[in-house]
């Protein structure tokens, strides 16, 4: 392969923060974001704690600058998206060959469902501006129109692994010199579709989640938007780029259509693959960004899968969703800035409320916040439904 | 690198699961919402799981199959999809009952069954693969994009065969949002007359077309895929015809090379007047071949254009059911598939006789 693929830079919005350093304060502070819920109405509010972006629609509207009504998924990317490009240095965004590749689950799903009470009352109730932008596809070309891209825009749709598997295909446009720069990443909003069904395969925990504890027993939905800035090796030279996105690889589990396999298979062969590609050892990797969720399906699979690779010499590991929630689509782009941003700050994360060892695994995830590390290398993982697994490594030099 | 496609398969409107000449009897309907011909999904699913399967998994998985079968490949290295709207019977199953039972009482099938990225998860279950396995979601490029990540792997090195598809399903629920937008005609017409259609709006279809790519051709390989474009939002047919000669120089070829257009002509006078403007500029001779008057019009559509594509170069020959105007050549060594999907969504697909 023959060019490198740079991090310019940034953006993310969640339930800790409505921005990047907001966010890194939080984490900083020991100051995870579930509550009950405020802003999406539904009957369990009061059973299942959230991690919601703290702002109602009016508020996101005014920062994003785009009308109230609407999808929220929209109006979250909208915000983590600039703030991406504004955190890279590059001058106005016409100037470049530019591509937006952005993953979500839910598209414009919150609108659709306040549409749908009427439109089951009556084929002709409802308001269509509501459905307007139902398709994942639409959510991204409203926020691609408002920064003013067209050379490329494309939406990625792999459940939790979406955002991930975003920048995997952004980082391949820049290489096939297809474009220059890529906002790469994802956004999710919460509804009541996401958590009814994540209510019904039973994997909520009613209390803050706990990944990697033994007594963990499920995760917080969250919601946000997080992007990374990619750009090809001519332009990073112009620029001060965070770090290099020098590995990737997507993988299929084949087991199950909502479970991980027992052994980790997708989750071992996607780790694997992201190191093959960036030439790394697995002992050099300094800090893993765990896909974490806090189920007890994911966590073992997951652990046993870096125990297959990484054994003896475990890096640091957390799971932010321990802060974040589970925010989806959005998950993989979140957690792609936390992890470039590690490796330019040399931050590790702690992983909140972890307390008891689990028993099939050697090692546990780090519990403070610090800084000052020395990591050459950072893995981020997010896996997800449909078997789809991803990895991403991301590299100093 | 040359990509090559091995093998193709399709679930349409048409009866084009069964193999044989292609559109040797093709269906006519008079009505504005077209339906997939549905083969015996048995051949490639246990009964019992077709029975929890919506009509998008089901025609997804087919169309995989068919197209593996016909190269001659029982396991790919990845499976990419492209799905604009995904799975919205599950979808509207869950939401339904969501709305109906005050968020009480419901059962996981639907949720689990209606993410986008289901048929790709499913295919690459059914077939056991652990490889890279993508969904692109995104409108009138969904397809056009998994095909562009296709070729980007392929030529990496990593990966020999890619299953590369597009699908999407309508459901009543759908197909009532969709027309109160006012995008399909207001009274049925006949499909064979659809493209000499005097007013706006056009013919809703579904359908899954599946595509076996790999780096080295068989013996039944009929065409290369040469190249893959979009364009998105043009501001005037002056960029989508500049759009075109950049495409096509970029693949050392000029209009005069090209012996057969293939376009996404729906019957929408309004969204038609493109594909006017540009076979005037560029091609103005040249035979033209159309495919959503067989097929309808949904965002995924193109995959049922390359697929006919391909079957054209394989026989040589245009189907009657096809022609839009004048007479192909003897021999058909070049097709550029030109659609647009709502004016917005521009896309090119270069085909070489191989």
């Amino acid at each position: 392969m023959s060019e490198k693929v740079w991090i310019a830079g940034g953006g993310v919005i969640s339930g800790i923060g409505l921005d990047v350093p907001a966010c890194i304060q939080s984490f900083r502070d020991m100051q995870p974001g579930m509550a009950a819920m405020q802003y999406l109405p539904s009957v369990h509010r009061n059973t299942f704690p959230v991690v919601e972006v703290k702002a109602d629609n009016a508020t996101l509207a005014n920062m994003a600058r785009m009308p109230e009504n609407i999808s929220r998924t929209a109006l979250l990317s909208m915000i983590a998206a600039r703030e991406a490009w504004q955190s890279t240095g590059l001058a106005d965004i016409s100037h470049y060959r530019v591509g937006f590749v952005s993953g979500n689950t839910v598209g414009g799903m919150d609108k659709t469902e306040d549409f749908f009470p009427d439109f089951l009352a009556n084929p002709r109730g409802g308001r269509l501006h509501q459905v307007a932008h139902h398709e994942c596809g639409s959510i991204t070309e409203l926020v691609a129109d408002m920064l003013g891209i067209r050379h490329h825009v494309s939406t990625i749709s792999t459940a939790c692994s979406s955002g991930a598997n975003a920048l995997m295909y952004g980082a391949r446009l820049i290489r096939n010199n297809i474009v220059d720069v890529v906002i790469a990443g994802g956004t999710d909003s919460l509804t009541r579709f996401t958590l009814n069904g994540f209510n019904t395969l039973m994997i909520l925990d009613q209390q803050p989640c706990r990944p990697f504890d033994d007594t963990r027993t499920g995760l917080n939905l969250g919601e946000g938007a997080g992007y990374v800035v990619l750009v090809s090796d001519s332009l990073a030279a112009q620029l001060q780029p965070w770090c290099r996105l020098s590995g990737f690889a997507n993988a299929n589990d084949a087991y199950h259509q909502t479970a991980s396999s027992p052994d980790g298979t997708g989750n071992y062969l996607a780790m694997k693959g992201a190191l093959d590609m960036s030439g790394v050892q697995p002992q050099r990797i300094g800090y893993i960004n765990l896909h974490g969720t806090g189920t007890q399906n994911n966590d073992v699979s997951e652990g046993i899968a870096i125990n297959k690779l990484f054994a003896p010499h475990f890096p640091a590991m957390s799971s932010t969703k321990s802060f974040t929630g589970h925010t989806l689509g959005a998950s993989g782009g979140i957690e792609a800035v936390f992890s470039a941003l590690a490796v330019k700050e040399g931050i590790i994360y702690p992983n909140a409320r972890f307390e008891h060892q689990m028993k099939e695994l050697p090692f546990a995830p780090a519990t403070t916040f610090s800084t000052g590390h020395d990591l050459q290398h950072v893995m981020s993982n997010s896996f997800g439904f449909g078997g789809n697994c991803s990895s991403l490594v991301f590299s100093k030099v | 690198m040359n990509i090559y496609i091995n093998g193709t398969g399709c679930i349409s409107p048409q009866d084009t699961a069964q193999g044989g000449p292609l559109l040797a009897a093709p269906r006519e309907y008079e009505q504005v919402r077209l339906a997939t011909v549905d083969p015996d999904y048995k051949q490639w699913i246990d009964v019992k799981q077709i029975r929890r399967m919506s009509r998008v998994v089901k025609m997804g998985v087919a169309a995989a199959n068919l197209s593996l079968e016909a190269a001659g490949i029982t396991l790919p290295d990845a499976i990419i999809t492209g799905t604009a709207y995904g799975c919205l019977d599950d979808t509207g199953v869950f939401l339904t009952k969501m709305v109906n039972q005050q968020e009480e009482m419901l059962t996981p099938t639907a949720f689990i069954q209606s993410t986008h990225n289901t048929v790709a998860g499913q295919i690459a279950l059914l077939l056991g693969c652990n490889g890279y396995n993508n969904t692109f979601v995104h409108r009138g490029f969904s397809f056009e994009n998994a095909l562009l990540d296709a070729i980007m792997i392929l030529k990496e090195g990593t990966a020999k065969h890619i299953l590369a598809g597009g699908m999407d399903e309508i459901t009543n629920y759908s197909h009532q949002v969709l027309s109160r937008f006012g995008i399909y005609k207001k009274a049925p017409v006949k499909t064979m007359e659809l493209l000499n259609s005097p007013d706006t709006g056009t013919i809703a279809g579904e359908g899954a077309a599946f595509f076996a790519l790999g780096i080295t051709k068989d013996p039944g390989t009929a065409a290369e895929l040469t190249g893959v474009s979009t364009l998105y939002k043009p501001l005037w047919e002056g960029e989508v015809i500049g759009h075109i000669m950049k495409f096509l120089e970029d693949h050392h070829c000029t209009p005069a090379d090209i012996d057969l257009l293939v376009t996404g002509r729906n019957g929408d006078i309004d969204q038609d007047e493109m594909y006017e403007e540009v076979a005037a500029a560029l091609f103005p001779d040249h035979a033209e071949a159309s495919f959503k008057h067989l097929c309808g019009e949904y965002p995924t559509a193109a995959a049922f254009g390359l697929w006919m594509a391909n079957a054209i170069i394989a026989e040589q020959a245009v189907p009657e059911a096809a022609v839009f105007y004048g007479h192909a050549p003897q021999k058909i060594n070049r097709i550029l598939l030109y659609n647009h999907h709502q004016g917005t969504h521009h896309s090119f697909v270069l085909l070489t006789a191989c």
